[in-house]
Parts: C-alpha cells; structure tokens; sequence
C-alpha cells in the first residue's frame, strides 16, 4: 500500500474544503472498498481524509420521506422501524447485501459509492481496463465474465455495480443531497448514475470536491407492497447472479403502479422502466409479468459468459412479481 | 553500495506519514507510533502481541479477523487502526474473565466446534456479538447471520450447535 497522510475531518464543510485542496484524496468512511482497493494497490491516494466523524449518521422520518444520513451504517438502516414498516424492500437488499460484519462497517453513502468487484478491474497487473486506464480495453469481455453486466454494458467495459441497495433505491426514486464547496445540490438517484458504455471511467455525477450528505428515500403509499428477490451461487454471503427489488400497487386485479429495479446484470443499478412501462395499467397475470421481463431484457448486451443472466433475470423478475402481488396465475 | 550511494544522492525516499495513536483494547489504553497505513489487526497483533485476532484473507471476505468495536463487530483487516482511537476495541483475548472462559468459548469446547481453529477466533467474537444481536433464535437464523465467517475445516454444524447451545444457557444476555 502506498503511503499516505491521514487527516480526520470534523465537519462536512471543512471535509469537502480538505478535498478540494488536493485532486488526489480520497474520503475514508466505512473503508470496506477503499482499504480493500488500496491493498490490491488499484487506488493510491496521497491523503486520505477520514470522514467517520462527520455528523451524518442520523436517521430520521421526515413527513412522507426517510432522511438517511451518508454515514449510517447498512445495519443501522436495517434496525431502522420506518424502514421495516414501510419499505421492506431496503430492509431485504441490506441483509442480503453483506456479512453483519461489513454491514456494521460500510455507510450507506458509501454503498452508493462502491466499486465494481470485477476482477480486471481489481487487478493492476490487468493491462487492459478502461475503467483504471481509459483507452486501454476490457480484459472482461475476452475473460471469465460469469460476475458481470449485460444493460449498460459493451464492448467498452462491462463491470457491474454490485450495490444490492442501490437497486432498492433507484427503484424508490431516492435522492441524493451533495455538499459541494460552495453550494448543495440534490440529484435523482436515477440520474446519478452513468453507464459503463457512456463513460466506464466515470461512474456517477459526483464531482471530486463533493461529499453525498444524505440520501433521501420516499416513502411509498402505505397500499404498495414491495420485496426483493436475490439469486447467487451459494445461500447467503455473496453476490447476486440476478436480482430484481419489485415494488407494486394492485388494485382489483389491475396494477396501478410499479417501479422495478434490477441487480447483478447493470453496470449501474438498473431502473426497468420498460418493465414498469408494461406493467402499469395491465392486469396482474403471469403472461403480464413475462412481458415486462421480456421488455426489460431485450435491450442486453452479452459474451458468452453472461448470456445466461438474460433468462435468469427474466425469470427473477417474474417471480418476485408474483411473489409481491400473490398472483401465480 | 552503489545503488545505497545512488539513492543517498537523490535524497532519501521520505519517511511513511506516522501518526501517535491511542488504542483502548479489551479495557486497557495503548499509546502507539505507526504508519497511517497500519490496519487494526496488524496493530492487535505485530504491536500489541494481541495474536489471538487471525489474520486469514486480510480482504474483508473470510471474517477471521473478527472484533468489536463499541460493542459491535466488525473486520480488523478492513479497519485503520487510526479509525479504532477512541473507541472500545474488544479481541477474543478479552471476552473471558477471571472465573473461566466466556460461555461461547466453553460451548465451543464441549461441541469440538473447529478443527484447525484458525477462524475460531474470529467465529467465537461473531457468536458473541450474534446473541447479543438477538440473532440466535433457530439454527436457520444462526446459520444466515453466522455467514460472514467462513471455516475450510467444514466444522459449520458444531459451530451451529455450540452457539445453540450457549443461547439456551441465556447467552443474549452474554457480556460482550
């Protein structure tokens, strides 16, 4: 690991200010990627600033909207009593989303934050990453690709982001609060992600001299009801293949809302808006569920190790919709 | 000679950003000087001699390095040094008390729960903390919460049954 100068910020505005003085430090917070990435020797940052004691770790019901500070951590979310009340999905993507152990660890804005596990990736002596050195290819898309995206993805790079929460989140229309130097700003979580096959060097908005203060969740109406399916390898402790956070309002057989989020297959946390297109106003039957996985799915870009995930997300989807809306028929 | 004369001329390679750090481990308060980039378990073991904590994948996958911090367990592998000061740091070497092993630790024993007992350590401070979380309810809810500890001996059943074990004997109310 290369050295680096340690510096504990004691306010946000003071944290941002130590940012903005060198282009090369990072933010230290629950440290599950960033240590890890610095021992691997992928990051090399010259100054580290530990944001821990920054205070932004409440969490706080405000009206129609939970107030998640950046610095809570997911096990804190998930103890959460709004979060277990009226957004189950969030509750399920966390537990699901690591050990207890990097749960009580890992903050919820640097979950938002976290870096693809691909292994090209993860790897310096992988020539071949545009994400680590742009220009220079994607050992990924010849390589062992079984962990990687299909939506989002080319032959640019198709590293996933692996974030369980964030597909939670998109599909809830989160926002995220930013402290800059001299002003905040809010940014739809749908819109603070960019997709690999746009820029796979640059994977969200945040500028370098930004902090993520906060993030904002909405509450869904109390009518909805929501859930969130993971498929991996082994039962517990480990990355999806697939995933789909499903969230639904049925009403008289007919489905008046549905927001869908999809893990395992973005190279960023993929809102279905195709799936949500044909859903809205259907009638909530199988044939339905088939159709808006089918929607979703047509737009996949595959290698031969990631073909399967194109079926296995459909089927993902499917069932979590009729596990959400009891409809098996 | 001439590669040591060589670098003298270009001037030494400056000196790793250190940094005096007080760690509270187990109760007991340590002053230590070390490089920022010291990770709480090399600090438990190569500075405090504190070599119960294991060191396994050092990447945050393999749970061996298990502690608590402020009650709460975490990674040591993962974790800065520098970010543990100022809180309650607790190893396996000190869940035990003058009267005999913890109740996890004596379970452990009369279930033979390891094999090699390299992720002993870090299976016990996880068992632990579990039954404090009230986690502890049905070998099914033992098994899921117990997943960030991964043991390559297979000695998962014995695990199961000594954290059962221990629960029923009222170990969610086992000090931490």
């Amino acid at each position: 690991m290369r050295a680096f100068d340690y510096v504990r910020a004691t306010d946000t505005r003071e944290a941002v200010r130590l940012l903005a003085e060198d282009p090369a430090a990072s933010c230290l917070a629950g440290g599950t990627t960033q240590l890890d990435l610095m021992k691997d020797g992928v990051l090399e940052p010259p100054r580290l600033i530990d944001i821990t004691r920054l205070p932004l770790h409440g969490i706080e019901r405000r009206g129609e909207a939970l107030h998640v500070g950046a610095l809570a951590t997911m096990e804190e979310l998930a103890a959460d009593a709004t979060v277990s009340e009226r957004l189950p999905m969030v509750r399920e993507a966390l537990l699901q989303g690591a050990s207890v152990q990097l749960r009580n660890m890992a903050t919820i804005g640097g979950n938002l934050l976290q870096r693809t596990r691909c292994r090209y990736f993860r790897d310096p002596t992988v020539g071949a990453c545009n994400k680590r050195a742009p220009g220079s290819g994607c050992a990924a898309v010849q390589g062992a690709a079984r962990m990687h995206a299909v939506l989002g993805a080319s032959e640019r790079c198709i590293a996933l982001h692996a974030s369980d929460l964030a597909v939670a989140l998109v599909a809830l229309d989160a926002v995220v609060h930013i402290q800059g130097l001299s002003e905040a700003r809010t940014v739809p979580l749908t819109e603070f992600y960019l997709t690999a096959d746009d820029s796979p060097e640059r994977e969200n908005v945040l500028e370098h001299a930004e902090l993520i203060t906060e993030v904002e969740i909405p509450l869904p109406p109390p009518a909805a009801r929501s859930g969130y399916l993971k498929v991996r390898d082994r039962a517990s402790y480990e990355f999806a293949l697939t995933s789909a956070a499903v969230l639904l309002v049925v009403e008289d057989g007919a489905i008046r809302q549905a927001r869908i989020g999809l893990g395992g297959v973005g190279t960023k946390p993929w809102r279905a808006y195709e799936a949500e297109h044909v859903l809205t106003g259907a009638s909530a039957t199988t044939a339905t569920f088939r159709d808006a996985a089918e929607a979703t799915m047509h737009g996949a870009w595959t290698v031969p190790g990631t073909a399967f995930k194109v079926p296995l997300a459909r089927r993902t989807l499917v069932r979590e919709l009729q596990t959400v809306s009891g409809v098996t028929a | 000679m001439t590669d040591v004369a060589s670098r003298r001329d270009v001037g030494e390679r400056p000196a790793a950003p250190e940094r005096i750090m007080t760690l509270t481990v187990n109760g007991r308060p340590y002053a230590l000087r070390m490089d920022t980039r010291v990770t709480l378990l090399d600090a438990l073991r190569d500075r405090l001699g504190l070599v119960g904590t294991k060191k396994g994948c050092d990447q945050g996958a393999c749970g061996a390095c298990t502690v608590h911090l402020d009650g709460r367990r975490v990674l040591a592998c993962l974790t800065l040094a520098a970010q543990a000061e100022g809180r309650a740091i607790t190893t396996i070497e000190g869940i035990a008390d003058a009267d005999g092993p913890h109740p996890v630790q004596q379970a452990f024993m009369e279930h033979d729960a390891f094999q090699c007992g390299f992720c002993t350590p870090g299976q016990i401070m996880s068992a632990v903390a579990l039954m404090a979380e009230g986690r502890a309810g049905s070998d099914e809810e033992i098994r899921e919460f117990m997943s960030g500890n991964l043991c390559r001996c297979g000695a998962y059943p014995n695990i199961v049954a000594a954290i059962r074990d221990a629960a029923s004997r009222g170990g969610h109310d086992a000090r931490l």
